[in-house]
């Protein structure tokens, strides 16, 4: 019993950072579950042209036919099969949510750096934008500029992705200021090392952490948001299939009463995905902590 | 203090100017509103003297600074479609959206706080994991699913409450009759906001327990319950402050979904229909109005914090 809380100890302290982080992560057993429901998920959407039953744009079945041995989820208004539909829409989403994150990511990222080493007339410049982007109510401006631009799948990308960055900016920043008055960035400022090296191999590599726990519930969000923009109508066009278009039909008396078939298995997609993703943040959240004691 | 609130203001004015010429600059690059008039029976020459009357002939910044300079004059321009006053049509419509968002805040911290407080308290017992999976439920579901799986059982199944508007056509309406059109758009409205609150309020008060002054309090042993009651929810005073200020951009935009899918009278309705039919004024009314209550909300809560929190120095 002993020896086994020793060697315990010796592993811990030997045991690199990552596996740090993946041993308190497996505490989460909620977020291990997550991940491979979204592992699984994922690789459903990606393989979908292998596994879809049948091509998702083709009639192939009764115009809005009850699930059955040969459409398990049944089939649409127009005769298509909803399963396959469902795959492919997951594609669409987790692209949706994927890119308009890494997008937000990438713009939160570089104007927070700037803001929070430069200081001064650039940081009163990008925070002041930030308060703008940030006094709009989000649903409002997404809105308004999904009227504005066309709607379709790559408007709704660049759309989410320069909505949602301003959390990240702020987060970026803050850390930066912090990490500004640290021994060794004064160290490299002091040694002259190159402007480039000192943001983006000293800074940036201290404040990636926060920055993926932040991105995890950008990625939730703008899932949701594609979601309830397509839903309206605004978001990604039929005939290409997302999940919240799946569901614009339900606003239909006919679909939201007799055929549950139609908007039910979408909105659950749409809820175990979000609510994975959220998991695995909450998740990182904590193994990455760097004063969590476990 | 009043100086503080000065100099905040003063801050707020650039930021709300900014907000007017990027929301201007989008609704320019959205094309005419005149689009929507044309048509078969509209000849061209018609469509020109319509746009010399609206002055969209000229640049998009001499259209901005007319429109500015009579927005100082009180004047927030009329509607391209329907030709009423911006300020009236947003008037009537205030109410409705008001009363929405007022219950389902009130109701969402009436659930949020004390199952936040419990939750913290009671750190990875059975009811805190039940508390956190609701909450995450809660903040995952998106509202208008939600809102039709609550139509399609409590309306279409059970028949049980109206689906749409605020009062029954052809009666007076009344307060019960309102409240029953109220109960689903609040339960959407109220959950989502739960579900974020929650988990704030929970790693706040968790924060606290592990202050100093607790472990004084509890070594004092003057008792659990003193201890939870007196020194650590008043402490937790700063937290719910935060999230009611957080909130209210969310409600505001969060309305205009819900209002659409429960075809509440409200702003949110009224901003969809003008958002569809690019009736500008309108729009830039409520983007305005919302930019307003924004900026109002967080200076607010950043006084509510001086006063909740004395410690906190604003300067």
């Amino acid at each position: 019993m002993k020896r086994n809380e020793e060697k315990k100890r010796r592993d811990i302290v030997s045991e690199s950072y990552l596996q740090t982080i993946g041993r308190r992560f497996m505490h989460h057993h909620l977020a291990v579950v997550s991940l491979v429901v979204v592992a699984l998920l994922a690789g459903a959407a990606l393989l979908a042209p292998v596994i879809a039953p049948y091509n998702p744009d083709d009639i192939v079945g009764p115009f809005s036919g009850a699930p059955s041995g040969e459409f398990w989820l049944g089939t649409d208004q127009i005769g298509r099969d909803v399963l396959s539909r469902l795959l492919y829409a997951m594609r669409i989403s987790l692209l949706v949510g994927v890119m308009a994150t890494l997008i937000s990511t990438v713009i939160g990222v570089v104007l927070g750096l700037i803001a929070g080493y430069f200081g001064g007339v650039a940081d009163m410049a990008i925070m002041r934008f930030t308060d703008m982007v940030m006094s709009f109510p989000y649903i409002l401006l997404v809105l308004v500029a999904a009227a504005v631009f066309k709607p379709g799948l790559w408007n709704i990308i660049l759309i989410l992705g320069f909505v949602d960055w301003p959390g990240i900016a702020r987060l970026v920043r803050g850390n930066v200021l912090n990490l500004r008055e640290t021994n060794f960035v004064k160290g490299n400022i002091v040694a002259g090392m190159p402007l480039r090296h000192i943001l983006f191999s000293e800074i940036l590599p201290n404040t990636v952490a926060p920055i993926l726990v932040y991105a995890t519930s950008v990625l939730a969000l703008s899932m949701l948001d594609e979601a309830a923009l397509s839903f309206l109508g605004l978001g990604v066009q039929p005939p290409t299939a997302s999940l919240g278009n799946m569901l614009n039909g339900a606003q239909s008396l006919t679909v939201l009463t007799k055929q549950p078939w139609l908007w039910i298995p979408a909105g659950l997609l749409i809820v175990i995905l979000v609510m994975a993703i959220n998991f695995i943040g909450d998740a990182l959240r904590d193994a990455l902590d760097p004063g969590s004691r476990r | 203090m009043g100086k503080y609130i000065v100099k905040r203001i003063l801050i707020a004015i650039p930021v709300l100017i900014g907000i007017t010429i990027i929301d201007y600059a989008i609704m320019c690059m959205a094309g005419s509103p005149l689009e929507m008039l044309q048509g078969p029976r509209i000849s061209e020459a018609a469509v020109e003297a319509r746009k010399i009357a609206l002055g969209l002939d000229r640049p998009f910044y001499i259209q901005y600074f007319v429109w500015l300079g009579q927005l100082l004059r009180g004047n927030m321009g009329y509607s391209i479609k329907s030709w009423q006053p911006v300020s009236e049509m947003i008037g009537s419509h205030l109410g409705p959206t008001l009363l929405l968002m007022g219950v389902s805040l009130i109701v969402s911290l009436l659930i949020a706080v004390p199952a936040g407080i419990y939750s913290a308290i009671h750190q990875y017992s059975k009811g805190d994991y039940a508390v956190v999976t609701f909450s995450f439920l809660g903040s995952s579901i998106p509202g208008f699913f939600l809102s039709l799986l609550l139509i399609y059982i409590f309306t279409v199944k059970l028949g049980w409450l109206p689906s749409s508007g605020m009062t029954t056509l052809g009666t007076a309406g009344g307060f019960g009759d309102v409240a029953r059109h109220m109960v689903m758009p609040v339960i959407v409205l109220a959950a989502s906001m739960a579900g974020s609150n929650i988990r704030y309020i929970r790693s706040a008060v968790l924060e606290i327990l592990q202050q100093d002054y607790l472990r004084t309090a509890r070594a004092k042993g003057i008792g659990h319950f003193k201890v939870i009651g007196k020194h650590a929810l008043r402490n937790a005073l700063v937290p719910i402050v935060t999230v009611i200020g957080m909130e209210i951009p969310v409600l505001f935009g969060g309305a205009v979904i819900i209002e659409q899918v429960f075809s509440w009278p409200g702003l949110g309705l009224m901003t969809m229909s003008a958002i569809t039919s690019r009736d500008y004024p309108v729009i830039m009314g409520v983007c305005l109005l919302s930019a307003v209550v924004v900026l109002a909300a967080n200076l607010i809560t950043d006084i509510l914090y001086a006063l909740v929190d004395p410690t906190i120095q604003l300067d």
